[in-house]
């Protein structure tokens, strides 16, 4: 039997709302509840840190198979277990389209290659992320698929949104939806408003996310399906979220850490690391988004993880795709902006990124329950650090957050009972 | 004998536009005339000198078959506007239609159409009996009746069931017909597809409703399986024939799911391979060629019963 002792730690498992000082103890690859018979194998000592369970982060592009030269599984699942990140769900949009039994099984079987971090793979919801005809949910289902979503398309038909909604139920799985009606934003390259105007830019409104978050509000309650909101970004969804919850809907929602702590102002350098999808937007939507993360209407924080080469990044707005990483810098973020800011309780931040993504994924991780899987983060809430991509395991290198100092960070990783990153 | 057979029958109805208009009395009328019949070597040609018109607005070859020697075995005189030979193409109302199938001065007019309720609007504009033969995505009511003795036939009674429909119930006339019609008997209707296929509220007609085949097999003493069209995947209503079949065909290996004495039905075509299996189609278990052989007869009883109301 291997055992690793993490003495002396701050516990907080918002599952079980345990928040006490003490030793965690595991044994063979799961958490214990006795201190296990004679000297374990590992003693971490953890005094002044934070022992919280593996972070999950439920909105990762891994790009693997076809784009590797962005992103592979290992370099991603390195990138997690630096931030503190014991499990990820992997989007389909990979250089191959993630929309078969096989090509799930292949994300899998990759990932546990590289043994640093669990991948739980998304499936594609339609063929080739074409938006027209169902992609083999129930197969990819069985073959290990926790949700499924066209994540970097929006689902533009309702009726195929209906479709999937009720098939995926069938195996009780979410669709996670991107929404963005996309006859709104064509050629558009950041949030319309004010800034767009005096800069120049041509803008993607509010009100195309808004719109279809409703639609698919509706549509889940119509059809009794699980629809959830990927990346947040405007104050109109947050109240599309909070009115479709209070009605009853199964809808659950995820902000990003760029929509919680950017703002459009951002884009006066017209420097191409402030360019995702959706967009940055202006204050009022970041303070919205915050609120709506701290009352729990917005259940998950999740980073848009979504890397691409510096050469295809280094062009000019109009030119550069969507999207920044953001593995490696979600946590000191979160602890920073949010927490230490007094702006989100540390419970709910953690739950955000523990508990609620495995509730809505269904996937048996989140907690430091006795008997539960041992991935655990231990953090270190005083570690002064400065944002520097150079140093990052993801291939990727744009970032909102380069040159910001943050502070708190992941000392240690652990995934299932194996310590697979420890800060030097 | 047959009139000692047609005096027991109770009905009341001038046309067969649905099951849902029928009484459980008429339909058991139906399925009793029917077997009545099967014994008899000789109709006699008792509905001689009456015409009936099949008019199939939408492509059928075994039901149109079936109907028409249904009528020549009782003696009448059988005429086809068939879909090429009609007025279909040229653009024709249904309402002209109807009215040129009147003055044809026909006893009983057969009627499939792709719209539903349209052998309801020919019933309003002719004198005779309209017989519905599919409308739709509404009523194929002969289809049920001759399930109906299939089943009584096959198990002994028509009552106290478990029947499992299983395929596209959104799209099946076939599975409402039958729906309706085990609502009425007492059997124990269960709906079984993806949820695509399974219309909302269709527990308004009495139905328990499953997405899960293998859960539903063991219990079952019928288990109906229903055409899946290819076109429903176009449609994006699942995803592919091979995951169609892995989760709601009837395979080799779901087979030993079904309890001793279950049989299997299928309306026809089969798409085997799609929704059957050649194991579970060909099996001893299969009635699906009785259901052939009782749809003459069915048709024949419907024939005489309506004749008597006209």
């Amino acid at each position: 039997m291997t055992t690793l002792l993490i003495q002396g730690g701050r516990i907080l498992d918002p599952a079980s709302k345990r928040d006490e000082t003490g030793d965690l103890f595991v044994a063979d690859g799961r958490i214990s509840r006795a201190r296990p018979k004679g000297k374990p194998d590992r003693t971490i000592d953890a005094k002044g840190r934070w022992v919280v369970p593996g972070l999950i982060d439920m909105h990762v592009h891994l790009r693997e198979p076809g784009r590797e030269d962005k992103e592979t599984i290992a370099s991603g699942c390195a990138a997690a277990a630096a931030g503190g990140f014991t499990s990820v769900a992997s989007m389909a949009n990979a250089g191959q389209t993630i929309d078969t039994a096989t090509a799930v099984v292949y994300v899998k079987a990759r990932a546990a290659e590289t043994g640093l971090a669990n991948v739980f793979p998304m499936g594609a919801v339609t063929k080739g992320l074409g938006g027209r005809e169902l992609a083999e949910l129930g197969t990819m289902a069985e073959a290990g698929a926790v949700a499924f979503s066209d994540d970097g398309q929006p689902i533009m038909d309702s009726e195929i949104m209906r479709r999937a909604l009720e098939y995926a139920a069938r195996w009780d799985r979410t669709i996670v939806s991107h929404c963005e009606d996309a006859t709104l934003t064509r050629d558009s390259v950041m949030h319309e408003g004010r800034v767009s105007v005096e800069l120049g830019l041509r803008g993607w409104p509010s009100a195309a996310e808004a719109s279809m978050a409703a639609r698919d509000g509706m549509l889940a309650r119509m059809t009794g399906g699980r629809v959830h909101i990927a990346h947040v970004s405007a104050r109109e969804t947050v109240e599309v979220v909070r009115l479709m919850k209070s009605m009853g809907v199964r809808l659950t929602a995820e902000a990003a850490p760029h929509h919680l702590a950017c703002t459009d102002e951002s884009l006066r350098t017209y420097d191409s690391r402030f360019k995702m999808n959706p967009p940055l937007r202006a204050r009022e939507d970041v303070d919205a988004i915050v609120a709506a993360l701290a009352d729990g209407t917005i259940d998950v924080i999740a980073s848009d993880h979504a890397p691409h080469t510096t050469d295809e990044k280094e062009r000019e707005l109009a030119a550069c795709p969507n999207g920044v990483v953001g593995l490696e810098t979600t946590l000191g973020v979160v602890l920073t902006d949010l927490v230490a800011a007094g702006r989100v309780p540390l419970m709910r931040a953690l739950e955000a990124m523990t508990a609620a993504p495995a509730r809505i994924l269904g996937i048996d991780r989140g907690t430091l329950a006795a008997g539960a899987t041992a991935d655990v983060t231990i953090i270190d809430p005083k570690l002064r650090w400065t944002v520097e991509p150079s140093d990052f395991h993801t291939r990727g290198r744009a970032t909102p957050f380069a040159g910001r100092e943050l502070v708190g960070a992941s000392t240690a990783t652990i995934v299932g009972g194996r310590v697979v990153f420890e800060r030097a | 004998m047959l009139s000692a057979l047609l005096k027991k029958c109770r009905w009341t109805q001038k046309h067969l536009l649905g099951i849902r208009d029928l009484s459980r009395e008429e339909i058991l009328s139906v399925v009793d005339l029917a077997a009545g019949l099967k014994k008899e070597k000789d109709a006699g040609a008792p509905l001689k000198g009456r015409r009936l018109l099949n008019f199939f607005a939408e492509s059928s070859t075994r039901t149109k078959t079936s109907f028409g020697i249904a009528a020549r075995a009782l003696g009448l005189e059988v005429l086809d506007l068939s879909p090429a030979a009609s007025s279909l193409t040229k653009g024709e109302s249904l309402k002209d239609t109807a009215l040129t199938i009147e003055s044809m001065g026909v006893d009983f007019a057969v009627v499939r159409h792709s719209a539903s309720g349209a052998p309801h609007f020919v019933a309003g504009k002719i004198q005779g009996s309209v017989l519905n033969a599919g409308d739709g995505t509404n009523e194929h009511p002969t289809q049920a009746l001759l399930d109906s003795l299939t089943i009584r036939e096959s198990l002994g009674k028509i009552n106290g069931l478990r029947i499992a429909l299983v395929g596209d119930i959104l799209h099946s006339r076939v599975a409402r017909s039958n729906l309706w019609a085990h609502a009425k008997l007492g059997n124990e209707v269960t709906v079984v597809g993806p949820p695509t296929l399974i219309p909302r509220h269709i527990d308004a007609l009495g139905a328990r409703v499953s997405t899960d085949l293998d859960a539903v097999l063991p219990e079952m003493d019928v288990v109906m399986m229903l055409r899946m069209q290819l076109e429903r995947q176009q449609a994006g209503l699942f995803p592919s024939i091979m995951e169609y079949h892995r989760f709601w065909g009837l395979t080799r290996e779901r087979m030993a799911r079904l309890r001793p004495g279950a049989i299997i039905m299928h309306p026809g075509p089969m798409n085997r391979g799609v929704e059957i299996a050649a194991e579970a189609a060909d099996s001893a278990r299969s009635v699906i060629l009785d259901q052939v052989a009782n749809g003459v007869l069915i048709r024949m009883a419907v024939l005489l019963l309506l004749d008597r109301c006209s």
